[in-house]
């Protein structure tokens, strides 16, 4: 394995334009995962800490299996269990995001869970005793306290999930890493993986900007 | 204004309040005194729903809360005890908005009062308690004392016929107890009819137009401050220094 694009900046420029298509399904992958998983996330939270039982046993399991196995697993199960071809099909990438989007709902909502109920119960009955209903108290006075609370280990989830997209390789989804697996094998050059490498470093950098701000944005009171 | 009957209440099997019966007229000041674990917040917070009652009834202004062990419908429970405030022990204020959001939010999406309306009640209320200075600060922004004085004005801006306290000054160091009394005097001075668990014996004696004692889960002396004060039991509770 020798040097075959450091020193060439013109096969450099064009494997970098290639890995970036890659690099653009691969932040598709990302949105939608947190699109959907937070919501996702959130109303799973509810359900876990519903008071009855039909509700919240099956979702303890649902997230004890989510957390219990490993990712790549759930997505090739998800990806060879869905129907290929018929009415309602699914292909890799669609596989890929559902795959994604129920296992980080599972942690996120475990994350959410924790917020909620290290929420005061004071709060709950000062809305209460102000004669807002259960929702509003949740909106208005529980929820974003919550978001503040949450901030950081929903930040460690989501430098998880970057590097967790390359995962989307293993059914072949054309993101960064397979892209960079590929040329890596033709090439016979270790360069593109360093190149992947650099661009999972660079959108960390940005996620982690983007959690300071917020950190800064939510930090006007204690 | 309150009428409380036979009102009992269980923890675990525990009997906390056991018949409680106690009426509160309109315009009248009321001082529930008594060792702690009497059940004194209990009380208060069944009357509050904040806590069920076993049995019993509870009457706000002729209306049952609950009738004899059965409670109204839920959306009666809250038309109901929109008639009560409530002030906590440790404040409660909402900490990620202002003061003065802390007075409006309520009026804004319970009583549906015009923005500019609630802020304008919010700001008076907030000159009656001292405050008019602090209504962008923040909660923690604020001593105790002038967090439970936010408290008091954000209860009150829900305009309720009765307003309970349950020790509101009992997190507060003794100069900062004084000014929170201070706004309690001037709220009985206007006549509101309120109910307030207390230690402060003196503010108890000088400002309550009847005094309740409780032990164990009952009331063994109920009657104007100079006729509890005088009974043996409760001055052989204040001689235990409690
Ligand atoms: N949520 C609860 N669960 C179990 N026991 C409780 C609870 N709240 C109060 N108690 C018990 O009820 C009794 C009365 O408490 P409380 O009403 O707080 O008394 P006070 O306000 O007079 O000090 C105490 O023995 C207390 O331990
Ligand atoms: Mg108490």
């Amino acid at each position: 394995m020798g040097i075959k694009y450091l020193n060439n900046p013109e096969k450099l420029w064009n494997l970098i334009a290639i890995l970036g298509n890659g690099v653009g399904v691969t932040v598709q992958i990302f949105l939608l995962t947190l699109i959907l998983s937070i919501p996702l996330g959130m109303l799973v939270a509810t359900g876990r800490m519903s008071r009855r039982g039909w509700v919240s046993g099956p979702i303890s399991v649902y997230i004890y299996i989510m957390r219990g196995t490993p990712l790549m697993l759930q997505i090739l199960f998800i990806y060879f269990l869905l129907p290929t071809t018929g009415p309602i099909s699914f292909d890799r990438f669609s596989a890929a995001i559902l795959a994604f989007t129920i296992n980080y709902a599972a942690y996120f909502a475990e994350i959410f869970r924790g917020g909620i109920q290290s929420i005061p119960p004071g709060q709950w009955e000062a809305g209460q005793v102000l004669g807002m209903k259960k929702a509003q108290v949740f909106f208005r006075v529980v929820l974003p306290q919550v978001c503040k609370r949450v901030l950081l280990p929903v930040t460690n989830e989501v430098i998880t999930l970057v590097k967790d997209t390359a995962l989307a390789s293993t059914i072949a989804v054309t993101e960064l890493m397979s892209l960079a697996k590929k040329h890596v094998s033709s090439s016979t050059s270790i360069e593109p993986y360093l190149i992947a490498m650099l661009i999972y470093l660079l959108m960390n950098g940005i996620t982690e900007q983007v959690s300071r701000w917020l950190e800064k944005k939510l930090s006007y009171y204690q | 204004m309150l009428k409380v009957i036979n009102l009992e209440k269980q923890f675990d099997g525990l009997g906390v309040l056991k018949g409680i019966s106690l009426e509160v007229r309109r315009g009248e000041v009321v001082a529930i005194i008594g060792r702690s674990g009497s059940g004194k917040s209990t009380l208060m917070r069944c009357v509050n729903n904040l806590e069920k009652a076993d049995g019993g009834t509870i009457l706000v202004d002729g209306q049952p809360l609950v009738k004899d062990g059965v409670y109204a419908p839920v959306k009666n429970q809250r038309s109901i005890c929109l008639k009560m405030g409530y002030v906590f022990q440790n404040f409660n204020l909402f900490p990620h908005m202002s003061v003065l959001k802390n007075l409006t939010e309520a009026q804004h999406c319970v009583l549906k009062r015009p923005k500019a309306e609630a802020e304008k009640y919010a700001r008076q209320l907030l000159k009656k308690v001292g405050l008019e200075d602090k209504e962008a600060a923040y909660p923690c922004q604020l001593s105790g004392g002038q967090q439970q004085r936010v408290a008091i004005a954000r209860a009150l801006a829900m305009d309720p016929e009765l307003l309970c306290f349950d020790e509101p000054t009992s997190a507060l160091d003794p100069l900062l107890t004084q000014e929170v009394l201070g706004v309690i005097r001037s709220l009985a001075k206007e006549k509101r009819t309120m109910v307030v668990v207390t230690h402060e014996m003196n503010f108890a004696r000088e400002v309550a137009d009847r005094v309740v004692f409780m032990e164990d889960g009952v009331i063994v002396a109920d009657g104007t401050p100079q006729e509890v004060f005088d009974s043996e039991k409760v001055k052989a509770f204040i001689g235990l220094g409690d």
